[in-house]
């Protein structure tokens, strides 16, 4: 356990020394948000009722840039090698990257959200259930990421690759992150169902996330 | 180097069922004597499935004529998931019993269940307009089926970018294996949500027999086709890998001479 903790402590301190990849996620969330209005009009009332969409989306996309350098880095200086030469089972070792990720990046934009959400003149009262619903569903952004990041290591193109496998397996976690929203300004029954499956998406990208990227992973390093 | 292309027929001692089949020299015997016969027999189903549609079957009381659109739709739809099936057990197969017969049938398998899905996708918009006057609508069903295809294109992309083939193979794999759970997502998507597609009606009998039967008739022919083209490009495939370990040898003969 102790070498689990360490190991996602190590992935904060350089992610957080690297300092740029942080920045460009957050940068590249805000620039998203901002250009919607923009391209919708600047209607309040429409933005209103698009906000937790325009914010789901931006969010996905943004977690979506620093995805590829979750494994790459630790792959090509042969880090990841030695790393797994050591006590943990792969599978373990994927989780500690994935979380570090989900920390670094996916908790950030979350507390950005309702930020951005003023831009999109979202409901204040709703902000809350926002947060809530986004903290329940972005671990999956980063475990099913993973399995993204592990299929196009050395792939051509890896980038605009991972974005094409990735974004589908995403699908459940839009419609469900959108649905708890939805459900409360429209006042059609709670959004307590809503959140259940969104938690439930993410506890099954937990289990399938490290699993097929361990496999993915091995077979790499060969 | 090029151990595992050299498929003369082993002694058959203590060999199972499968490892018999998984043979490449015995497949291509076998394949080739069964794919005339298994053509003939598509052809003949289909020809005679769309004489039924066109001529004998009544048209739909409220549908009127569109309702021919079915005898497509379904056995597109049916064997878009079927391919799908084919290409992860061939998976698991590749993964668990490292089979190189396998990963041919899953590579095989991508293209053809791709335009399956791209054709139950284009018909089903078709009869979509007249019936619900829209061409696409977002219910769970057409979705569903719409991940399916960026799957299969997923698969396909993911294959070529990757220029091990060895690794590629291994994890597209993975990828197809991960990409089990949307099948039942399809199957139930209209049982679990209330949507705008019908829900399955299955052959029961709430589909008057005038129209099962060409529908039946219909399904199996189309299964028929996919398994003569799943056939047909698997021993391609297979005739594609000796070719490029041939000039592989070529290629180190004439450099060491």
């Amino acid at each position: 356990m102790t070498a689990f903790f360490r190991l996602v402590v190590r992935d904060l301190e350089l992610a957080f020394r690297d300092g740029g990849a942080l920045g460009t996620a957050l940068g590249f969330f805000l620039m998203v948000v901002a250009m919607m209005p923009l391209g919708l009009g600047p209607d309040l009332n429409l933005l209103s009722k698009l906000a937790p969409g325009i914010l789901w989306i931006a969010l996905l996309l943004s977690a979506l840039l620093s995805l590829p350098r979750m494994f790459e880095s630790d792959f090509d200086d042969g880090a990841l090698e030695v790393i797994a030469m050591g006590p943990l089972p792969l599978e373990l070792i994927v989780i500690a990257k994935a979380t570090a990720h989900w920390l670094t990046t996916g908790l950030p934009l979350v507390l950005l959200a309702p930020v951005l959400g003023l831009l999109l003149n979202l409901d204040l009262a709703s902000a809350p259930l926002l947060v809530t619903a986004m903290i329940l569903g972005t671990p999956a952004i980063s475990f099913l990421g993973a399995i993204g990041a592990a299929l196009t290591l050395k792939a051509k193109r890896s980038g605009l690759l991972l974005a094409l496998l990735v974004l589908p397996l995403y699908v459940p976690t839009l419609i469900f992150g959108i649905s708890a929203l939805t459900n409360q300004i429209l006042n059609t029954g709670g959004a307590g169902s809503s959140l259940m499956i969104l938690s439930a998406v993410s506890l099954f990208a937990l289990v399938l996330g490290p699993i097929a990227s361990a496999a993915a992973l091995r077979a790499q390093m060969q | 180097m090029a151990s595992h292309m050299t498929d003369s027929i082993q002694p058959e001692k203590r060999q199972s069922l499968t490892q018999k089949f998984a043979n490449p020299t015995r497949f291509m015997a076998l394949s080739g004597q069964v794919l005339p016969w298994s053509l003939i027999a598509a052809a003949c189903l289909i020809s005679y499935a769309l004489y039924l549609v066109f001529f004998v079957a009544p048209d739909d009381y409220q549908q009127g004529q569109t309702v021919k659109i079915m005898y497509i739709h379904v056995p597109a739809a049916w064997l878009a998931m079927m391919a799908y099936g084919v290409v992860a057990v061939s998976s698991f197969g590749l993964l668990v019993f490292r089979h190189p017969l396998a990963d041919v049938s899953a590579k095989a398998a991508v293209p053809i269940g791709a335009a399956f899905t791209l054709i139950a996708l284009i018909t089903g918009s078709l009869w979509g307009k007249p019936m619900w006057g829209t061409y696409w609508v977002w219910d769970a069903r057409l979705t569903s089926v719409l991940m399916l295809f960026f799957l299969y294109l997923g698969l396909m992309t993911l294959r070529s970018s990757i220029e091990d083939e060895l690794l590629a193979s291994r994890l597209t794999a993975i990828l197809a294996l991960v990409g089990v759970i949307l099948l039942p997502i399809i199957k139930f998507s209209v049982d679990w949500w209330n949507t705008l597609h019908q829900p399955s009606t299955g052959f029961t009998s709430s589909v008057h027999s005038s129209m099962r039967t060409p529908l039946l008739i219909s399904a199996v022919g189309f299964t028929l086709l996919f398994f003569s083209m799943h056939l047909k490009a698997m021993r391609n495939e297979i005739l594609r890998r000796r070719v490029k370990t041939l000039t592989l040898a070529e290629v180190d003969r004439q450099s060491r001479g």
